[in-house]
């Protein structure tokens, strides 16, 4: 073979964040040859705005929870298997995740929600008022409860997006960066040959929609109609600490919030350290479109949320806020899998504020699709045609 | 002939010099000096280690820029030494990293 | 000037406020007093000046603060005009006031400003139109050993001398780019200081073989003239062409390496000589200082010298409805520009005719402005006298060995993903310093934009939680 002539191209990746990053990871892991496309840099969208969170402990049982229970299992393993060292190099954290209830209500909603998840596979231990500051220094007295979910992890998503690729590309796979996608192509019978950019043509019988917030469009360019749109979220990030935050932690209402319907602005503090030293505070939720106006509510109410669960913070500085868009879907579930509608075309989009810790989960499953396979998990309830069109 | 000194310069004539405390030794100031200032002319030029390297800092860009002047000031870390004045009796103690190690856990 | 509530509610908004209080500010200040506009100007500073005005405080008690600038009286007129104006109740001057974002709201704006670390040190100010006249820092471009002690930038040198009448040290190098290290070292060796060399990266005035241009801008030319001779006189000796490459020393500076450059600014190798020296101020020109409009979403363009500036209109103003931009965040241009620039952007948003001669002065300053960018924009070289272990970003110790490791093996083409990465650009000064350096080394496979800082400067997080406060605070 001619050192220059590309081999034929198994799929392409649309989507350099972290869930196109775990697509073409997995897939060329079982040798296919990959090429991932993206119009902006690595982690240039949702991925590059958030915190990083891999969580269980927020999700009810059903579909969503078996995915990141099997994201958790296969985080750990990326974590051990890459090298050795990439769990250090994306910042991997088993540090687990600590949500607190203000009120015995809040404690007694906890513990139903906690039974409900224990029944699936979770893990989640509770912890009575007077023990969470033993869990958690810092924590403000008075607190009624919580539970302490030790599976909950976190990485720092732009490196795990990044790390994922570099190991892909070791496999073979192409990183086209800075190109859009503007067409995706498909045959006489409607199958899928490949996209078009604004540069070249990638010809391959497989296109995996990875698009993030830009999922919608993308699917629309094949021809079918895939609801994704806009939450917006801030995330505060305060001056280099040391640890003074061991665990995620949250408050019970942050698990209502995620599973809201409502458009409006929600938040309710999600505080973690980091190891490059600042403490992150998320998350608000609201669905304004592509706003990117800095809002002064949403600093405001995080800042009076993350001071009442850690009084500790109200005397450091935030140096930065971050900014971003969780591409969603009307049921809040993402679309993974197969699109039965245009063969060749496979969904990874609409993950809403869970799209680093269901990335490998998506992109494994994905992969196994792609081979043949049986996939480990039912994607049924994750199918793309599930939407009504228009 | 006379040493030119800035405030030779300027032809200054300031109100009488006070201390301010560092690392626990008594620095001069003159009023309406900045704390860097008042380091600066004692011939003090880092009061700052780093996080990571633990390498010794000071002034850089003078103007509140590049926050590399940071110190503990009163007990307070994280305060940009470029811009504070010097007070009588205003106690700066070099900062260690982020400053913040009382609250470790 | 204590305000009772409804007070308060009567002055709740000013016509104008203007954001920093240098030149351009301050012109503006006074112009805008002048035509009748309630105008509050806000400044992080303790006093009127900016970094060009920025003098001694009054308890040093200069007698000739105006040897340390040029047409000081220049300033000293606006101040007292201020005054007036302050007395009259027709402005205010706020110093301590840093402004950390600006917030559009139905008639006009919220400026959110910290004034300290207490929750009760948030200020909001609210006013019809904003000027931004927030001015300029330094640009740096590392190399090895920048962090040492006794490195310090060539505008700080001069403020550090200009306020508090001190020097880092008895010999100091002047070195890097830019009209800037001339008068620093004009004003470093008429203070005592020794001046062993001014080491200069490009062929100098390259903008004086356009003639036309410098003629019609004789202040500029006596400026220059001004520096040439004080350095003459006290054996400054002038180094073309070249670039301090180290700094040497443990716990400071004991002295530097300089080798010759090439046209792109690349180290000329065995053309290394050592100089020692107790400090160096260094610096590559200026750099808008303009995030408070960026992040409101402001047009930018990028100057001839690399640097992004706001873009503006003739009547200076920015492509957010009611908000002006005067000065060096227009591009840099020098004190005489940002007061003809202030002058103008007051009239603009006051809705009056400026002069003919005030619009021509404008015009011709800013040509040569651009002139001057051109000659003194960094050359692609400059990285050869970087090292593996040299740090990029001063903050977060990243090395350059860490940002190549992230645009060679993990796909970052652009600053932000370099950040993302690397953490260089995430510390305190949020990329200020490190940011030209970063930009450079990631190469632009991707277009990036301006940097966004949605804070303008750190802000306690027990004043973001006290939110807005509700009425005009007029605590003086």
């Amino acid at each position: 073979m001619l050192k220059t002539e590309r081999p034929p191209l198994d799929l392409v990746v649309v989507g350099a964040g972290v869930v196109g990053a775990a697509c073409a990871y997995y897939a060329a892991r079982a040798g296919l040859a990959v090429a991932v496309v993206d119009r902006g840099p690595v982690a240039g969208g949702t991925t590059g705005a958030g915190e990083g969170n891999l969580l269980v402990s927020d999700k009810e049982p059903g579909p969503e929870l078996d995915l990141a229970l099997l994201s958790t299992r296969l985080w750990r393993e990326l974590a051990e298997d890459l090298g050795g060292d990439l769990g250090a190099a994306v910042e991997y954290e088993p540090k687990g995740g600590v949500v607190v209830a203000s009120t015995a209500a809040g404690q007694e909603a906890l513990r139903a929600f906690a039974a409900g998840q224990r029944a699936v596979g979770v893990v989640a231990e509770e912890v009575p008022g007077e023990r969470l500051r033993e869990l958690e220094p810092h924590l403000a007295p008075g607190l009624a409860g919580g539970f302490h979910y030790p599976q909950d992890a976190q990485v720092q998503p732009a490196l795990a997006a990044a790390h994922l690729l570099r190991a892909a590309r070791r496999m073979g796979a192409e990183l086209i960066t800075g190109e859009t996608v503007t067409a995706v192509d498909r045959g006489p019978d409607g199958a899928v040959r490949g996209v078009r950019t604004d540069r070249r043509r990638l010809a391959a019988p497989a296109v995996v929609n990875a698009a993030g917030t830009w999922g919608g469009e993308l699917a629309a360019l094949a021809g079918v109609h895939l609801p994704v749109m806009p939450r917006r979220g801030f995330v505060l990030v305060t001056e280099p600490l040391p640890r003074v935050v061991r665990h995620k932690v949250y408050a019970a209402d942050y698990v209502a919030n995620v599973a809201s319907g409502s458009a409006g602005l929600e938040t309710s503090a999600v505080i973690e350290g980091t190891p490059g030293g600042p403490v992150l505070i998320g998350a608000s939720r609201e669905r304004v479109g592509f706003d990117r106006t800095l809002s002064q509510e949403v600093l405001r109410r995080l800042a009076v949320q993350a001071a009442e669960l850690f009084p500790v913070l109200a005397e450091v500085a935030v140096m930065r806020v971050y900014r971003g868009f969780r591409p969603y879907l009307p049921d809040h579930l993402p679309a993974i899998g197969a699109d039965p509608r245009v063969a060749g075309l496979y969904h990874a989009c609409g993950h809403e504020g869970a799209g680093i810790g269901l990335a490998p989960a998506t992109g494994l499953l994905i992969s196994e699709q792609l081979t043949g396979k049986q996939p480990e998990q039912d994607l049924t309830p994750f199918r793309a045609d599930r939407f009504p069109a228009g | 002939m006379r040493r030119r000194t800035p405030a030779g310069l300027v032809e200054a004539e300031p109100g009488p010099a006070h201390h301010i405390e560092f690392d626990g030794r008594a620095v001069p100031a003159l009023p309406g000096q900045s704390i860097a200032a008042a380091l600066w002319a004692d011939g003090v030029l880092a009061w700052r280690t780093t996080r990571v390297g633990g390498k010794p800092r000071g002034a850089f860009c003078g103007i509140g820029a590049c926050f590399d002047c940071l110190a503990v000031v009163d007990g307070r870390p994280n305060q940009r030494t470029c811009l504070l004045p010097a007070e009588p009796g205003t106690t700066v103690t070099t900062q260690e990293g982020h400053g913040r190690a009382d609250l470790a856990v | 000037m204590p305000t009772s509530p409804s007070e308060a509610h009567d002055s709740s908004a000013f016509d104008l406020a203007v954001v920093g209080a240098g030149p351009a500010g301050l012109a503006a200040a006074v112009t805008a007093a002048d035509l009748g506009l309630r105008c509050v100007l806000l400044d992080g500073g303790p006093s009127t000046g900016g970094q060009y005005y920025r003098h001694p405080a009054p308890g040093l008690g200069a007698a000739r603060p105006d040897r340390l600038h040029h047409h000081w009286s220049a300033y000293t007129g606006l101040a007292e005009r201020l005054a007036a104006h302050e007395g009259a109740g027709r402005a205010a001057f706020r110093g301590g006031h840093q402004v950390w974002a600006l917030e559009r709201t139905g008639d006009g704006f919220a400026v959110h400003v910290t004034r300290g670390p207490e929750s009760t040190d948030r200020a909001t100010v609210r006013a019809r139109s904003v000027l931004l006249a927030t001015g300029a820092y330094e640009r740096q471009l590392p190399f090895p050993g920048w962090t040492l002690p006794g490195v310090v930038t060539a505008g700080g040198a001069q403020a550090m001398l200009k306020a508090g009448l001190v020097l880092p040290g008895r010999r100091i190098v002047v070195a890097g780019s830019g009209p800037l290290l001339l008068a620093a070292a004009s004003s470093l060796v008429t203070a005592g200081a020794e001046v062993p060399a001014v080491v200069e990266a490009t062929a100098y005035l390259g903008y004086a073989r356009r003639p036309g241009v410098l003629a019609s801008v004789p202040g500029k030319l006596v400026e220059g003239a001004g520096h040439g001779g004080a350095l003459l006189r006290h054996g400054v000796r002038l180094r073309p062409r070249s670039a301090v490459v180290e700094a040497h020393g443990t716990d400071r500076v004991t002295g530097v390496t300089v080798a010759r450059l090439d046209a792109d600014w690349r180290p000329v190798p065995g053309t290394e000589r050592r100089i020692d020296c107790d400090a160096l101020a260094v610096g590559h020109g200026l750099l808008p200082q303009i995030d408070l409009a960026t992040e409101l979403g402001a047009r930018t363009r990028t100057g001839p010298d690399g640097a992004v500036a706001l873009e503006v209109d003739a009547r200076l103003r920015t492509s957010v409805p009611g908000l002006w931009s005067a000065g060096e965040t227009n591009g840099v241009g020098g004190a005489d520009l940002a007061l003809a620039e202030g002058e103008l952007a007051a009239h603009a948003v006051a809705g009056a005719l400026p002069t003919a001669p005030l619009l021509r002065r404008r015009a011709r300053l800013r040509a040569f402005a651009e002139l001057m960018a051109a000659a003194h924009r960094p050359g692609p070289g400059w990285t050869g006298w970087l090292r593996p272990d040299t740090d990029v970003c001063r903050c977060e110790e990243v090395p350059v060995s860490a940002v190549r490791e992230a645009v060679d093996e993990l796909g970052a083409g652009d600053p932000r993903t370099v950040k993302l990465l690397t953490r260089a650009g995430m510390g305190w000064c949020q990329g200020r310093m490190c940011g030209p350096a970063v930009a450079c080394l990631a190469g632009s496979v991707v277009a990036s934009g301006p940097d966004r800082r949605p804070l303008g400067c750190p802000v306690p997080l027990s004043q973001l939680a006290a939110g807005p406060s509700a009425e005009f605070d007029d605590r003086p």
